[in-house]
């Protein structure tokens, strides 16, 4: 393993710690009392020693911290309030869902975006170069809260081809899917665009054509493979935003996602399951973008050397 | 330029519905009229009302008016903060920069929404909650940047000069570094309250930010989703809204960042 996969590796240990203190201590500073929360405002108060005592709260704050460190080792993240379930399987059963969700909005992003892109830059100021920027600028201050509702207006009113809400018929990714990835597209369309443009001109490619390649493979084989880097971080950063997102896009199509699970737990103040997803997202999130700079370094070997 | 005449026309509309709210609208954005549920434009009601019979010109106009008074508040304090935070450490260097880089890269690994909804899920809902949690994502960025200008600042000769003549911390803060970093700050400020007025919209939307009776974008939209089928322009008006702000801050934001810094230089550095 090269220096720099090491290097990225340590300083990806202190900033899920990092978040896993914040955490902590959000969850310990919150006004009201768990105890309270669980038995009601009227519990005898010898009971509520005993849930006290059971759940580990009379402890000092910092033994209380060294048990949640050593819970979450061993994957034990407590119980749901509401529910009584282990939290650890409350989250098994949403996280999936949310996963497909996130890698269909980014499969149909990354399917828009390239070739979109890479036209506009091969004929700047052309056709396609119009229609990626308008498609850019729109959809860049398109929300996924107002893009859903056209969804829905369009294809449950207008032409009832897909189904609207929830998880249960074949179709029913596809609007999430688009609510989720078309403003990630528009995003994307901008950096392919402007990295193959850039690269375009670079002497690379001059001397390729002077050497007698065709300009679309001289475009296709040379030029396009060094644009594509960049659009590969990005792409990979904006997986963290395309998850999170989901916790809009599932609450508009009744997606049962880790989104619907956690805004159900900040609702019914269910703390253990909060704690949990956002602790399940954080680590996603940042797994990705530790993933997406050991890929970097992996295709562009300038990263790893420089 | 039809442009920048259409983006000043959507902000400068968009702060004089906010500000003369009062003036402009004669219904109250909270009385309620059960016999006059989801209806359409109208003279009485010239954007229609809502599911509980509510004028939505004139929720429409005071929610505007909350977004300005949630993204400026945010903003300002966000400003506050980071640079504060960004200048004293890239000053001072050593254990205290070290610690606010760590801190620094935990935070914006986090995706905003997350941290603004973690704070949000703990310290309960409502107008104040939810600047502070606004804020709270938004101080970071303005600290990185204003700690790599503090960086290449502190050794200019004006700085060392002041220093040897015995000013203290506060002055070389106020005096020296922060004029200096002020204008490029504010770009970014500028650059950064469309993805502010988003978060806010967004959150408000999910239930977390501004709570009824008091209105917002994002509310009204939510509102609007439960309808969709009988009375649609109850998601389509205020989602119109956020789209057109939000591209006419998004728009005046890249102007601003173009003329001012045109390679874009010293915010890629401080991301």
């Amino acid at each position: 393993m090269s220096r720099y996969a090491l290097a990225r590796i340590l300083l990806f240990i202190p900033t899920l710690w990092g978040l896993l203190t914040l955490v902590f201590f959000l969850n310990r500073a919150m006004p009201g009392d768990p105890v309270e929360i669980m038995l009601g405002e009227n519990a005898a108060p010898a009971r509520r020693t005993e849930m006290r005592h059971a759940l580990g709260l009379d402890r000092p704050l910092a033994v209380q911290y060294g048990y949640y460190l050593a819970g979450l080792a061993t994957g034990r993240l407590g119980r749901s309030l509401r529910t009584g379930r282990p939290v650890s399987a409350e989250l098994a059963g949403a996280f999936p869902r949310t996963l497909d969700l996130g890698c269909c909005a980014m499969l149909l992003a990354c399917l828009i975006a390239v070739p979109l892109g890479t036209a506009a830059a091969r004929r700047p100021g052309g056709g396609w170069d119009a229609t990626a920027r308008l498609f850019s600028s729109a959809g860049f201050s398109l929300p996924s809260f107002f893009l859903g509702p056209l969804l829905i207006l369009a294809f449950a009113v207008r032409y009832p081809w897909l189904p609207v809400s929830g998880a249960d018929e074949p179709g029913s990714i596809v609007l999430p899917t688009l609510a989720l990835g078309l403003p990630l597209a528009a995003l994307l369309v901008r950096i392919v665009r402007t990295s193959a443009g850039e690269e375009t001109h670079r002497e690379y490619v001059r001397a390729a054509l002077a050497r007698g390649l065709r300009e679309e493979t001289a475009f296709r084989r040379h030029a396009l493979r060094n644009a594509l880097l960049p659009v590969v971080t990005v792409a990979g950063l904006q997986f963290g935003a395309v998850l999170t997102g989901a916790i809009i896009t599932e609450k508009i199509f009744r997606w049962p996602g880790l989104g619907t699970l956690v805004l159900t737990a900040i609702t019914g103040r269910d703390y253990p399951v909060v704690q949990g997803a956002v602790l399940l997202f954080a680590a996603t999130v940042l797994t990705v973008n530790l993933g997406t700079d050991l890929l970097y370094a992996r295709i562009d070997p300038r990263v790893r050397h420089a | 330029m039809p442009r920048r005449v259409l983006v000043l026309l959507i902000l400068g509309l968009w702060l004089l519905s906010s500000l003369a709210a009062p003036l402009l609208v004669a219904h109250s954005y909270a009385s309620l009229d059960l016999r006059a549920r989801l209806q359409g434009p109208s003279p009485e009601h010239p954007l229609g009302t809502d599911d509980l019979g509510r004028d939505v010109l004139a929720r429409l106009c005071y929610g505007g008016r909350v977004s300005l008074g949630v993204v400026t508040a945010s903003l300002f304090l966000a400003l506050c903060l980071g640079s504060l935070v960004g200048l004293a450490s890239g000053y001072l260097a050593g254990w205290c920069d070290r610690g606010t880089v760590l801190l620094t890269d935990v935070l914006l690994a986090m995706p905003g929404i997350l941290l603004a909804i973690t704070i949000l899920a703990y310290v309960g809902r409502g107008l104040v909650p939810l600047i502070l949690a606004l804020s709270c994502t938004a101080w970071v960025g303005y600290a990185r940047l204003a700690r790599s200008m503090a960086l290449s600042l502190r050794q200019r000769e004006y700085v060392q000069a002041s220093l040897a003549s015995g000013a203290g911390l506060p002055r070389l803060l106020f005096r020296h570094l922060l004029p200096n970093c002020a204008g490029l700050l504010a770009v970014q400020a500028a650059a950064g309250a469309a993805s502010v007025l988003l978060a806010e919209a967004g959150l408000s939307f999910l239930g977390l930010g501004i709570q009824p009776p008091m209105p917002s974008w994002g509310e009204m939209l939510s509102t609007g989703c439960d309808y969709l089928l009988e009375a649609p322009h109850l998601a389509l008006i205020p989602g119109a809204a956020v789209f057109l702000v939000v591209w006419a801050l998004n728009t005046l934001g890249e102007e601003m960042a173009a003329s001012f810094d045109p390679k874009g230089k010293a915010i890629a550095l401080a991301l």
